[in-house]
């Protein structure tokens, strides 16, 4: 048994937002306890005073590298990362070698991880056999094995008919076709948003409009077939309103957008930054605010941090070839905290986008709530806590961020999955073997 | 003044002063250019490596020239070898050559910001000789000498620089370097090759080719890249030519004493009329000739000379 005693129980799931205690037995949440805490407590404690005590985050889009780039970052590497993170949960994608498009590939994930991860991890398998957008892998089988979604994230699925029996096909087994949004005609062999920062770099840009066709397109081809459907990575004003519009419409089409998108501008690209390298781009301030209004109004549901982890040398390089992505484990939190600045974002609709979110979308049982009953994973967060990214932090086996050297504000204090403490900065309390 | 830089990798960071004072430093050179016996010792026992990634016969052989009449020793080592096939990294190719202990590296690479990328993973001094589509920061000193050396001055001409704006490196180092120094300058060319976002950098944008030549003291007319077309930006060369090249008729628009440049090679009767190409009114040659002269001046001041030996 585990008590987490008097921090402020924020479950967005359950309408809860209140000081109180939580009870963990048996790796399941067994009750919250208001008022005192309880005297004779048989068990673990863990002070939460001061603190927010919230359903372990999920990230819904991550890269682990595993199985085929182990160099890059592997699952217990990643997922330390996570845990450091806050989160208790990652969806990873399908981009491995070989790639996530055979049940062999996602058992070996999801064995793997109950073996030696710090996290819990959700493979998403890929919608197309070796991502190449040609036939459709064997969604029932990869289901049946633990894919909880299906993606050929990193590309896009360009053949729109193949988008649409896909989404068609799996519809009546419920299961989500995330995309990444991108018409790779458009973007051109771009390597930044196209604006002002581009042009006077000389960077062939990638302009908005390669995320907001792609996006409008499977929005239609979802409203056609009555799909499930998730956009990933959002980027683009156009991209958020899209979204909204959809939901208007009363689409089933949810999104997700990272930290980096609404941290950051291309401006960060000045001095051919390769750790500023991503796809989709970091774009404009109007992009940025508008992602901020989307997170603000409920528009987006989930924010995933699209941790791309690459070794040193792919990116330290000539701009043009340098390597996408960037790593955002242990970031993300903290990045997110700062939503809450300005009002707003409540702390609810932040755990919400943290946690409820994601797992709500990919239909993860027992995740994203503390109600009894639900599975032991949560997050104990210190909001306040002021410390700097440095490289001796980082616990990917890639270093590549452009948040490096940050003065950040908010961690998680504690990170509990399953009921064992998988990281801990709290005095006294120790992280589980 | 003092000369400080280590590199040289492009001018957005370059003030006007500096610029006059690599323009004087040129004048002293050329007037080695006029000797019987064109060389001096200044940069004896240096060495200067051409490290050039992308096909250039002209800016090479200009370093070349240049640096050998400083006495310095030039090495080339040209690799036809894009970046993007895999081999050797650019940082593994340029530090097996820094440990050849050159002076200066002079770099050409078709990825924009390799210069700045390799100024701060090597120890010796680099001059871009243009990367990729951002700066071409010897060019655009050039074109400001040679305008100089005809006009006399920069501020208030207006220079009308035409065809594709969004490939040239040319024109980011010619707009800090005109432009810095009071040039109007007018960017021509089909909507596809002009950024609305250059209105940013003050200079006006067009696609009426008859507008920016109108009244214009100088026409800068810039090689429409054929090689660098993956997908057509406009339909046709025969439109193209139509539209945005430079011939008679166009040109009578300009200042009476208006005069035509062009980086090179010209694609003659495309960008720029035969007739006009080789008139007398065309300073493609006298281009040529400022560019040794301001290369002499760059590695001259990189290698720490102060004044010319006479």
């Amino acid at each position: 048994m585990l008590l987490i005693k008097g921090g402020r129980v924020i479950d967005p799931a359950s309408g809860r937002d209140e000081i109180g205690h939580l009870v963990l037995e048996d790796g399941k949440v067994r009750e919250f306890l208001a008022g005192e805490a309880p005297v004779r407590f048989q068990g673990r404690v863990i002070s939460a005073e001061g603190k927010w005590v919230v359903p372990g985050l999920i990230d819904m889009h991550v890269h682990l590298r595993d199985p085929g780039y182990e160099w890059k970052e592997d699952i217990l590497t990643g997922t330390r990362a996570a845990a450091a993170g806050g989160f208790t949960s990652v969806a990873c994608m399908a981009n491995t070698n070989p790639v996530n498009d055979s049940p062999e590939v996602t058992r070996h994930i999801i064995e793997k991880a109950r073996r030696e991860g710090c996290a819990n991890v959700f493979p998403v398998a890929a919608v197309t056999l070796g991502l190449e957008g040609k036939e459709m892998a064997d969604f029932s089988e990869l289901a049946e094995a633990g894919a909880v979604a299906f993606s050929d994230d990193g590309k896009p699925v360009e053949n729109p008919l193949l988008l649409r029996r896909a989404m068609e096909y799996v519809r009546p087994f419920g299961y989500r076709i995330l995309s990444h949004a991108e018409d790779s005609v458009l973007a051109g062999g771009g390597a930044a948003h196209e604006g002002w920062t581009a042009r006077k770099l000389g960077i062939p840009g990638i302009p908005s409009a390669a995320e907001e066709v792609a996006i409008a397109r499977d929005i239609l081809i979802a409203r056609q077939v009555g799909g499930r459907l998730h956009i990933q990575h959002i980027s683009t004003r156009m991209g958020v309103d899209l979204l909204r519009m959809a939901r208007r419409a009363g689409l089933d089409v949810t999104g997700e957008t990272a930290p980096q998108y609404f941290t950051l501008t291309d401006a960060a690209l000045e001095g051919y930054d390769t750790n500023a390298k991503m796809n989709p781009p970091l774009r404009g301030e109007d992009d940025r605010m508008a992602i901020l209004e989307g997170i603000q109004d409920g528009t987006i549901d989930a924010i995933a941090c699209d941790h791309a982890p690459h070794e040193a040398y792919v990116k330290k390089c000539e701009f043009a070839v340098a390597a996408n992505g960037i790593i955002g484990l242990q970031t993300s939190l903290p990045l997110s905290l700062s939503l809450l600045a300005g009002g707003k974002v409540t702390p609810a609709r932040l755990v919400d986008l943290l946690s409820a979110g994601p797992a709500r979308i990919l239909c993860l049982r027992g995740k994203g709530t503390l109600a009894a009953g639900a599975d032991a994973d949560v997050t104990v967060i210190d909001p306040e806590a002021e410390w700097e990214f440095g490289p001796g932090d980082v616990l990917s086996k890639s270093k590549n961020s452009p948040f490096l050297g940050w003065k950040m504000r908010g961690h998680a204090a504690a990170t509990i999955c399953g009921g064992r403490v998988r990281h801990a900065t709290i005095a006294g309390v120790t992280v589980d073997a | 003044m003092e000369w400080h830089r280590r590199h040289v990798l492009g001018l957005s960071d370059f003030h006007p002063e500096e610029m006059e004072f690599v323009i004087d430093t040129a004048r002293s050179m050329e007037e080695v250019l006029t000797r019987d016996i064109k060389k001096v010792p200044a940069l004896r026992g240096k060495t200067v490596v051409n490290l050039f990634f992308e096909a250039s016969t002209r800016t090479r052989t200009s370093f070349e020239i240049a640096g050998k009449r400083l006495s310095a020793d030039v090495v080339n080592f040209s690799s036809a070898t894009s970046s993007v096939t895999k081999g050797e990294t650019l940082l593994d190719t340029a530090r097996n050559i820094e440990a050849m202990k050159p002076n200066i590296l002079v770099v050409r690479h078709s990825a924009s910001g390799a210069a700045l990328f390799l100024s701060r993973h090597v120890s010796c001094s680099i001059i871009n000789a243009g990367d990729g589509q951002n700066e071409h920061p010897s060019q655009g000193l050039l074109d400001l000498y040679t305008i100089l050396k005809v006009k006399g001055k920069i501020a208030g001409l207006k220079i009308a620089i035409v065809g594709d704006i969004l490939h040239s490196r040319v024109v980011r180092s010619d707009l800090h370097s005109l432009g810095r120094m009071g040039a109007k300058l007018w960017l021509c060319g089909p909507a596809t090759l002009v950024p609305r976002e250059m209105e940013r950098t003050g200079a006006v944008v067009t696609s009426d080719i008859r507008e920016a030549v109108r009244g214009a003291d100088v026409v800068i007319m810039l090689r429409i890249q054929l090689e660098r077309q993956k997908t057509a930006y406009f339909p046709s060369l025969r439109e193209y030519s139509r539209r945005f090249g430079l011939n008679r008729d166009v040109f009578s628009l300009a200042k009476d004493d208006a005069v035509i440049m062009h980086p090179g090679p010209i694609n003659r009767g495309v960008e720029l009329s035969d007739e006009l190409a080789d008139c007398e009114r065309s300073l493609v040659l006298l281009q040529v000739e400022s560019g040794v002269a301001v290369r002499m001046a760059l590695l001259y001041l990189l290698a720490g000379g102060s004044h010319v030996a006479h």
